[in-house]
């Protein structure tokens, strides 16, 4: 009866994956289902529109810089509150944990407020930089997770033989953190290539992918809408396939710490 | 010399802490606190006064707990089954589980939220499939209003309730509810004795994350709501994109604050605090 | 090459853990520090290695004072309690890896790993990840890789702790052989005396940050410096006296005829050096007692046996075919010792 129960809430939480697929490949000139017959036209429909096409290279510039960023910033942050002797750097977590338990509409409108004065809105490494700030507590949280199970003693026998400080870490601690750091930038790229309420104040006119669907959604429903999710489904499911094969059950075990 | 050697090592640790602490003060800890600050602009609680007085704000207030009660308790029903067969699943149906919640959980809320108006408009597939069965004879409305706002805020939020107790559950040694059997407890009082109480942590946490996520909600509502259902951060949006008043929806961005960092609170002293910071 | 080790004093917060420690190793010696966990002696190898610095005294490496040196160029090669291999890295990218910090070029670190590896006979798992292998195997990669570029000096954290006792005697030797091969200066943690008697050149006993007694193994066993080593190293009976003029009074047994001082005195006598019943006759020392257990141990048995009038005491007899069992629990025996090996136990 469990396995029963639990596979209704299995096919609940599959279901709207599933139902974006047959309609992107619907004949129809709007929103029907079942689809009355086979076609490529909404896929077309959005590789041929410029509006799309620049939504989307904006979203991956943006969300490529983020992860260079929060992996920049989050891993040598990460360090210092794992390995810090003072109790003040290391509560110093909370703050870095702070940006997702601060509801982003809060965090949006007063990166509003700041941006609008920078006058950095509508630059896409605007949007790139507000991003940060929400990956860097994914980030900070991986890594930490990984470095704390981490035998310090391997980073000493490597000064022991002869190793600096940073040769040690580069060489030696580093590689062993490679299943969470894969995690990490994948999920900071992934949280900023979806994130759509940031990007509503800081974007302007120069749409994110996000954005773009938004209005789009808002405006008329059309199909199209149901090729560009497909394309981020898969994108997603190809993101999840390689942090599983690199990142060995990284994420599985952030979920159940 | 001791002391001076670690306090070139806390200087290499601060050096590298900086540039993300820079970043966080300055497009974190700044911009918020400056929201913060202007409701009180003037040194008046006008827009306190606004929020708490006015009958308008006050429902939208009283409907967004309202709803992220509903979720909380609808996520909780679903979950803890879910959580409790993950748990004891073999590795392949660990596997099959563990995807069909990342999936969802990956893909972008946006998505969801489109596909589920496709789902459940009135001519959606739900209402289609009802009407062929004959269950109905006119389209249900399940879209913009409340149902169709909870149906896909569940969906959104399932995840956050499900990691939290499954870590929990995998916490309790399995050995305990044997032990309990052995003990001559049936299955049931076995597991209404150890292993659910031993889970009540990951619980408060999951139900406490689901809540505090499901009050700071936008862009579901704003889409599947059809502006029928208006929440707390909508109204917020509102303040500032339509009507520039940016005291009032500050006023309102501390009361939505407040309220979550009082729920963290309330949680973490009852131990749950571990898992708040797992996404 | 010479360690010198000068009034090493090391606090961490309120604690001392080293409180004035000095001392010397001659090139090529392998002395043990030998002491209970938390007695200091981990720190103590933490500061010569340089990964904990003192609040006082220096350390020098042959004439070169390094204590401001740090680790990565002090040249010392170390094995760690847990091995600290590197897991992502093979056998022989272990052992390669300090050659790689010192920029040896690539031919001269193939070569000197082959033969490093072969030194501890591993040639043959080169390939291997460190979780692949055998405890033991672990062990002797660690070794390999400290001694693989040349160190001034070797240290050795507690390295046999997680082997089972018949792979460490094993290794002990080994190890042993190894480094008077190489002709290394080492020094050697352990809370195992007997690891301590069997391996080293000179022991130094560690208590609450300071060094007891330093000296060669069988020196310290027979004539400890302290209560604290007479009691740490080995069994022992402790014998409480009062002396007088030239003879200690103890309960039970009379007046024991040794040099000392005026005063309470405690003397040690090992427990192989009583002797019971017929072996007991003519003996200095003698007195009857009741035993109040009796274990076996195979080529010895081990007897507790209350003293008429006097302590409780342990007694180790020799066992061998012939002989008869000794003495059950509740018969009445002679016991005795000579007094010459008794040690008197310095107050302090």
């Amino acid at each position: 009866m469990l396995t029963v129960f639990v596979g209704i809430v299995f096919a609940f939480l599959m279901l709207p994956l599933l139902v974006v697929f047959p309609i992107s490949i619907s004949s129809a000139a709007y929103l029907q289902f079942p689809p009355p017959g086979f076609s490529w036209q909404w896929y077309q429909r959005y590789l041929n529109d410029p509006g799309w096409i620049d939504a989307t290279i904006r979203s991956v510039q943006a969300a490529s810089l983020c992860t260079v960023l929060a992996m920049g910033l989050g891993v040598p942050l990460s360090f210092a509150l794992v390995r810090s002797r003072r109790r003040w750097v290391r509560a110093l977590d909370r703050l870095a944990a702070a940006p997702i338990i601060v509801p982003t509409i809060i965090l949006s409108i007063a990166l509003y407020g700041v941006f609008s004065r920078l006058q950095l809105i509508g630059a896409w490494y605007g949007v790139a930089v507000a991003h940060t700030v929400l990956a860097l507590p994914f980030v900070v949280i991986l890594t930490s997770a990984g470095l704390r199970t981490f035998d310090e003693a391997q980073e000493q026998a490597a000064a022991g033989l002869g190793a600096s400080w940073f040769i040690a870490v580069w060489r030696i601690t580093l590689p062993q953190l490679r299943p969470s750091l894969v995690s990490a930038a994948f999920l900071a790229f992934v949280s900023s290539f979806d994130e759509l309420v940031l990007a509503m104040f800081l974007s302007g006119a120069s749409m994110t992918l996000p954005k773009k669907m938004f209005d789009n959604i808002m405006m008329e429903v059309d199909p199209t809408i149901a090729a560009v999710s497909v394309l981020q489904i898969l994108l997603v499911g190809v993101c999840l396939g390689l942090t599983a094969l690199f990142g060995r059950g990284a994420l599985a075990t952030t979920i159940s710490r | 010399m001791s002391s001076r050697v670690a306090d070139a090592r806390e200087r290499l640790l601060l050096l590298l802490a900086l540039p993300a602490l820079v970043l966080l003060l300055g497009l974190f800890a700044f911009p918020v606190l400056r929201l913060l600050a202007m409701s009180v602009e003037g040194g008046s609680l006008e827009y306190f006064e606004k929020a708490a007085l006015d009958g308008l704000y006050v429902s939208v207030l009283a409907d967004s707990l309202r709803i992220a009660s509903v979720v909380t308790g609808i996520c909780l029903v679903l979950a803890y089954p879910v959580a409790l067969w993950l748990s004891r699943a073999g590795r392949l149906g660990l596997a099959l589980g563990l995807f069909a919640l990342l999936l969802p959980f990956w893909t972008s809320v946006l998505v969801r939220t489109y596909a589920w108006m496709v789902l459940l408009g009135r001519n959606g597939v739900m209402n289609r499939m009802l009407r062929d069965w004959g269950l109905i004879d006119a389209p249900v409305m399940l879209l913009y209003n409340t149902s169709g706002v909870l149906i896909g805020m569940v969906h959104v939020l399932l995840p956050y309730m499900v990691f939290p107790i499954y870590a929990a559950l995998l916490r309790v040694d399995p050995d305990l509810g044997r032990a309990a059997e052995g003990l001559g407890a049936p299955a049931w009082r076995a597991f209404t004795r150890i292993t659910l109480p031993l889970s009540l942590p990951g619980v408060s946490a999951g139900c406490a994350l689901v809540f505090v996520l499901s009050l700071g909600f936008f862009i579901t509502p704003a889409l599947l709501g059809g502006g029928r259902v208006i929440m707390i951060s909508m109204l917020i949006e509102q303040q500032v994109r339509e009507f520039l008043d940016w005291p009032f929806a500050a006023a309102l961005s501390a009361v939505l604050l407040a309220v979550t960092l009082g729920i963290y609170a309330l949680v973490g002293r009852f131990g749950g605090k571990s898992h708040l910071a797992t996404p | 090459m010479r360690l010198s080790v000068q009034g090493i004093v090391k606090r961490f917060g309120a604690t001392t853990a080293l409180g004035g420690v000095d001392l010397d190793l001659a090139e090529g010696e392998f002395l043990t520090i030998l002491g209970p966990s938390g007695s200091g002696k981990t720190t103590l190898l933490k500061v010569v290695a340089g990964f904990e610095a003192p609040d006082a005294g220096r350390v020098r490496l042959g004439e070169e004072d390094v204590t401001e040196v740090s680790p990565r160029q002090r040249d010392v090669g170390m094995v760690f309690q847990n091995y600290a291999l590197f897991p992502h890295l093979t056998v022989a990218q272990n052992v390669a890896f300090p050659l790689e910090m010192r920029r040896r070029p690539k031919p001269e670190i193939a070569k000197r790993v082959t033969e490093a590896l072969a030194l501890v006979e591993l040639g043959a798992l080169s390939g291997r990840l460190p979780r692949q292998l055998s405890g033991g195997q672990q062990q002797r990669v660690a070794l390999a890789r400290a001694v693989v570029f040349g160190p001034r000096l070797l240290l050795l954290d507690e390295p046999f702790g997680a082997l089972d006792r018949k792979l460490r005697e094993g290794l002990q030797l080994e190890v042993r052989r190894l480094q008077r091969r190489l002709g290394l200066t080492t020094l050697f943690i352990t809370h195992d005396q007997e690891e301590a008697l069997v391996m080293s050149d000179r022991i130094a006993v560690m208590n609450h940050g300071r060094l007891d007694q330093v000296g060669a193994p069988a020196e310290v066993y027979a004539r400890p410096a302290t209560r604290f080593v007479a009691d740490f190293l080995g069994e022992s009976n402790l014998l409480e006296g009062e002396a007088r003029g030239d003879a200690v009074a103890v309960p039970g047994f009379g007046p024991v005829p040794v040099a000392c001082p005026p005063g309470p005195a405690t003397l040690l006598l090992r427990p192989e050096a009583l002797r019971l019943d017929a072996k007991a006759a003519g003996l200095d020392c003698r007195a009857t007692g009741r035993v109040v257990e009796t274990i076996f141990l195979g080529l010895s048995a081990k007897l507790r046996i209350r003293v008429e009038g006097g302590p409780e005491v342990l007694a180790r007899v020799p066992l061998r075919p012939s002989t008869p069992p000794p003495a059950g629990e509740g018969a009445t025996v002679a016991l005795g010792f000579a007094a010459e090996d008794v040690h008197v136990v310095p107050r302090g």
